[in-house]
């Protein structure tokens, strides 16, 4: 390692330079880590708040990380029951192929939630429910299941709100960074495309992300979560109607292969997903297959969703709705 | 006498320390654990209550006047030794660091970290050893921000502890709560805490406002007082 100069080390691994940068001390490129370390002397590592050793231990993860590779493709997501609230069995064994879309269902407190959180938890008989979650078929190994490396599961939800203090361009490719994705640029400006796609209200790159209406702030959520992060199992706690194109956002999760839960009682989600888990007790109690009957239905819906979207349009223009309305079904 | 398992719990004020391990004692006391806590605080705290009113045996250390990391390290074994003689599996103690230089974990005893996704992206980089050298860093409030400002905070925090794994927990609801109980169930049971080191320093200061004095002024600087250079006048 002390043969390496900093400058190098800090070429070769970017996140090695993202933490040294923490440290407000003088750090020249030519020297090597250890020289550099041997030359800070006691009190300036006191300030810093690590030991040498501990510094130098810290490097090499960081070194190793950058190593690793992402976490393994998952083809398949597979729900064995535990027991509801009652104590009964759950007499389900569910697989969920990527690309696929389910949709949760039932009243609030009957245990929605509790799913989402033991697939997002990989359970493995150790939640009150007792269910257990496979990847590929197989349990996860026990080391990979808490490793943050290698989080499976992103979460969208109607509480979520930006915070942070950025413009849209910047928190992008910030994400983009941190993702240490090649071409991140690139991939900043198609996440903000894909964004105003899936809104009515489009959006300029310089505007701050706290600044976005409800619609606009969503449909960057779910295309950031689907173009940039890397879990591919996505669990969705409703998405409102408002601004945001649902059907479009939903085809955008599943071509990108991303297995999708979406926890909701509206007609145009729930009906789009191939199945609809029923919960009661705190239990899966039925699996609905989505019928051709049903689908059918849905493109009834998807008129009458548009006409109401329409009319919303003219609202927003400042029109009058005084004409008779046709039944759009 | 019993051996506890302990657990320091650290981070800074009303992030949800104490949501996050009511939660996951919750979990541990349902399989049959006998568990309790060690409060620290400086001031005042009402949260002795929130473990009272669930059955958890609690002591509570005010560190009043004094600086509360000093005050947890030279009360922690007087802690275990309470929670021997509660007969405990596990003792969690809780500590807020109040300021972000504080290094309260020690050598061999199971160190966890809360910090709050609220609290800005960068904030990872602002903390010290309670940090960079907890075995296990949780993060609350994730679930009122974004997916994307998640993962950033995430990476942040990997950059300043690559050691330890990281967990979202909702203090509210106790997801995540899981994950927090498997490491606890392998956290070391403990003798004794005699001779045992901290993993670093604490931050330093015996200067004349440690023992009371209130006056302003280069005259009254005695001991060890550390000055602030600015760019002009280099």
């Amino acid at each position: 390692m002390s043969a390496v100069s900093l400058g190098a080390l800090i070429r070769a691994h970017p996140r090695v330079g993202a933490f040294l940068a923490t440290f407000p001390v003088p750090r020249p490129d030519q020297i090597g880590l250890e020289a550099w370390l041997d030359g800070l002397g006691e009190e300036t590592l006191a300030d810093l708040g690590m030991t040498r050793s501990q510094i130098l231990d810290h490097v090499r993860r960081l070194q190793q990380e950058d190593r690793q590779a992402g976490p393994e493709p998952v083809q398949a997501l597979t729900i064995l029951g535990g027991r509801d609230k009652l104590g009964r069995a759950e007499a389900v064994e569910l697989t969920i192929r990527a690309g696929e879309i389910v949709c949760i269902v039932g009243p609030t407190g009957s245990g929605k939630s509790r799913l989402l959180a033991d697939i997002e938890c990989l359970a493995q008989g150790d939640t009150p429910t007792g269910r257990r979650i496979l990847i590929n078929a197989a349990p996860p190994p026990p080391g990979s299941r808490f490793a943050p490396e290698r989080k499976l599961v992103a979460q969208l939800s109607q509480t979520m709100n930006f915070v942070v203090d950025l413009t849209v361009a910047e928190f992008v490719a910030m994400h983009a960074s941190c993702r240490q994705v090649a071409d991140a640029d690139v991939v900043a400006e198609r996440v903000i495309a894909t964004a105003n796609a899936l809104t009515g209200e489009t959006f300029a790159p310089t505007v701050s992300v706290t600044q976005l209406s409800g619609g606009q702030t969503r449909a960057l959520m779910i295309a950031d979560a689907a173009l940039l992060s890397a879990s591919p199992v996505v669990l969705i706690d409703e998405i409102e109607n408002a601004g945001v194109d649902r059907s479009r956002a939903l085809d955008l999760l599943v071509a990108e292969d991303k297995i999708v839960l979406i926890s909701t009682h509206d007609p145009l989600l729930a009906l789009r997903g191939g199945r609809r888990l029923v919960i009661r007790h705190g239990g899966i109690a039925e699996i609905i297959t989505t019928s051709a009957a049903e689908r059918a239905n849905l493109l009834a819906l998807e008129r009458v969703d548009a006409g109401l979207m329409d009319i919303r349009e003219r609202l927003r223009r400042g029109e009058r709705i005084d004409e008779a309305l046709e039944p759009w079904t | 006498m019993a051996r506890p398992r302990l657990v320091t719990v650290a981070g800074s004020p009303s992030v949800g320390k104490t949501s996050v391990i009511l939660r996951v004692l919750d979990l541990l006391a349902a399989e049959g654990q006998k568990v309790g806590v060690a409060k620290f605080d400086s001031l005042s705290t009402e949260d002795d209550k929130a473990y009272a009113r669930r059955g958890i045996p609690v002591s509570v250390g005010l560190s009043g006047g004094l600086c509360p990391d000093h005050f947890f390290v030279t009360n922690i074994e007087a802690c275990l030794e309470w929670g021997q003689r509660q007969g405990l599996d596990l003792l969690v103690s809780e500590s807020a660091g109040l300021c972000n230089r504080c290094s309260p974990h020690i050598e061999g005893v199971l160190a966890v970290c809360v910090v709050d996704a609220l609290a800005g992206i960068h904030t990872p980089k602002k903390i010290g050893p309670m940090l960079r050298l907890a075995d296990l860093v949780v993060i609350t409030k994730g679930d009122i921000v974004s997916q994307a400002e998640r993962e950033v905070y995430a990476y942040n925090v990997r950059l300043a502890n690559p050691r330890a794994p990281v967990v979202f927990c909702n203090g509210i609801t106790g997801q995540g709560a899981t994950e927090i109980a498997f490491h606890l169930r392998h956290a070391d049971a403990i003798d004794g805490l005699e001779g045992r080191r901290l993993r670093f320093s604490m931050p330093s200061a015996v200067c004349p406002y440690c023992v009371g004095e209130t006056a302003i002024g280069e005259t009254h600087h005695r001991g060890n007082v550390k000055t602030m250079c600015f760019e002009d006048q280099r």
